[in-house]
């Protein structure tokens, strides 16, 4: 049963998508780049959204190893030996070149990891299996915040960092809440500008395989996955299909609050909390627990940076700047008192 | 010249949050942890990334009140008995830019909010350039002694 419904969704999924084209029936990215369109041009701006029936996986790997074969030629090629970095204490070169093989967390050179959570729940065990990777949130902080932008969410919903501006300080990695770009040293722009004070590399995740988008193709992982576990469309989409998948299960969802919502749903029939509790952590293998959104002060903020001009314009029709400190004729100052006139002369020599 | 022509807390308040933008800007790059700025007693925050973020749209904020009431208070009135120093229109005119990349930034982080990645990398990088260019400016004002933005007609 389980096998006649992967095979048929393996074999239909291409037709499923060109049918869409025909039908105008959805704004999938792929049926877009198969329209010929780039994948920024979303036609309904809608957002794509994977969703991964955890129930599904089975651990097997193969999307692991889809994604290093379809984005083996991004991986990086670092020249050694890398340039010395200070200060030596704190700058230290992050090299992944040497253990290219290393699948059980995420490296420059692995971008897509399998967790695996036994548990017990509800007097049932269970073996959950958890493909991770870059979650591709709505408001992502590691495009948000870098100061370079040289990381950047695309129209379509996937964030990409373009590895020929990064220069691989690492803050996305510090910003996101699960950790997930990884550094390699010894490529890419700082090389070029100032290696020994600034920069350390290149950071690599997930790009969720945009050149494959742009041709229309889905992402590796989704094509080479045997169970049929991860499906991709627009957002609303998708979470209508993940909650009816919970529903059905009985089950939980993890992706559509964290950080705000991401662009990445998880479906599982064990609550997220117990599976964060039994999946092995630590660096390059992220957590998941629950995520406030970490932008959520920068987004008020905002309105205080709108609001703050229209202040200063009131406060201005108001008299407050000269006639508030009873100095009402600007440009009149040389009546004022020798005093005033000296605390004046001070204040703009500090002037910048 | 020398005289300031117009109340000397905005002048000061202009220079705190023009400083602190600068300050908390130069921290948007990784810096503080690596040059162990964050092991200096009391500045543990400059390492914190969100900190020194929010703190950066809060100066922002005040300098956009200060150059509201600036402005109006230049519209209404201030046009009529002062004139901008040649340091003081370069100035404006490069603190016009970095509120208007600025602002973008601001906007481009909002939820929902999606520009194109070319853009944004322009962005980034005139907001950069700009500052530079302010501080750059302000201490050739300085040493010109021409640090005020406008003086009497």
């Amino acid at each position: 049963m389980k096998k006649d419904s992967r095979r048929s969704f393996g074999v239909s999924r291409r037709g499923f998508l060109k049918a869409l084209v025909v039908a105008g029936a959805g704004a999938l990215v792929p049926s877009v780049g198969l329209a010929g369109a780039g994948a920024d041009a979303v036609p309904s701006g809608e957002e794509l959204v994977t969703l991964l029936d955890l129930s599904k996986c089975i651990g097997c790997g193969a999307c692991v190893e889809a994604c290093r074969e379809a984005n083996a030629p991004k991986f990086p090629e670092p020249e050694k030996p890398f340039p010395a970095m200070s200060p030596a204490s704190r700058a230290k070169p992050e090299d992944w070149s040497g253990r290219r093989d290393v699948d059980d967390r995420l490296t420059p050179y692995n971008w897509l990891s399998i967790q695996t959570a036994q548990v017990r729940y509800q007097g049932v065990d269970h073996v959950i299996n958890i493909p991770r990777r870059c979650m591709h949130c709505v408001n992502p902080p590691c495009a948000n915040m870098c100061p370079f932008g040289a990381a950047n969410k695309q129209a379509n919903g996937l964030t990409r960092i373009n590895d020929s501006l990064c220069l691989g300080g690492a803050k996305c990695r510090t910003v996101c809440p699960w950790h997930i770009p990884q550094r390699q040293s010894g490529v890419g722009l700082y090389l070029d500008l100032m290696p020994r004070f600034a920069g350390n590399g290149v950071m690599y995740k997930c790009d969720r395989c945009y050149q494959r988008i742009d041709q229309g193709e889905l992402p590796a992982c989704i094509v080479e996955c045997p169970e049929g576990v991860q499906t991709i469309g627009p957002r609303r989409e998708m979470i209508a299909r993940a909650r009816t998948l919970a529903d059905e299960m009985n089950g939980f969802i993890y992706g559509l609050t964290e950080n705000g919502g991401t662009n990445t749903l998880y479906v599982s029939p064990v609550p997220f909390d117990l599976l964060d509790a039994a999946v092995e952590q630590g660096k390059g293998r992220p957590h998941l627990k629950p995520v406030a959104d970490v932008m959520a002060d920068e987004t008020n903020l905002a309105t205080a940076t709108l609001l703050a001009p229209v202040a200063g314009i009131a406060a201005g029709f108001l008299g407050l700047g000269a006639r508030l400190l009873g100095r009402d004729k600007p440009g009149l100052r040389d009546e004022e008192s020798h005093e005033e006139k000296r605390e004046s002369d001070k204040g703009e020599s500090d002037a910048s | 010249m020398r005289a300031r022509a117009y109340p000397v807390w905005i002048s000061r308040l202009f220079i705190f949050s023009v400083t602190m933008l600068a300050v908390t800007g130069m921290l948007q790059m990784p810096l503080a942890t690596r040059y162990y700025l964050t092991e200096v007693p009391g500045l543990a925050w400059t390492g914190d990334f969100f900190i020194v973020h929010r703190l950066h749209y809060l100066f922002a904020a005040l300098l956009l009140f200060i150059v509201g009431l600036a402005v109006t208070n230049w519209l209404l009135e201030w046009r009529d008995r002062l004139a901008l120093t040649p340091f003081g229109a370069a100035r404006a005119a490069i603190l016009g830019g970095l509120i208007v990349s600025g602002g973008l930034r601001v906007y481009r982080n909002l939820p929902g909010v999606t520009l194109d990645p070319a853009f944004i990398v322009t962005i980034e990088w005139v907001h950069l350039v700009l500052a530079m260019a302010l501080g750059a400016a302000a201490l050739a004002a300085l040493i010109r002694k021409s640090s005020a933005y406008a003086g009497p007609r």
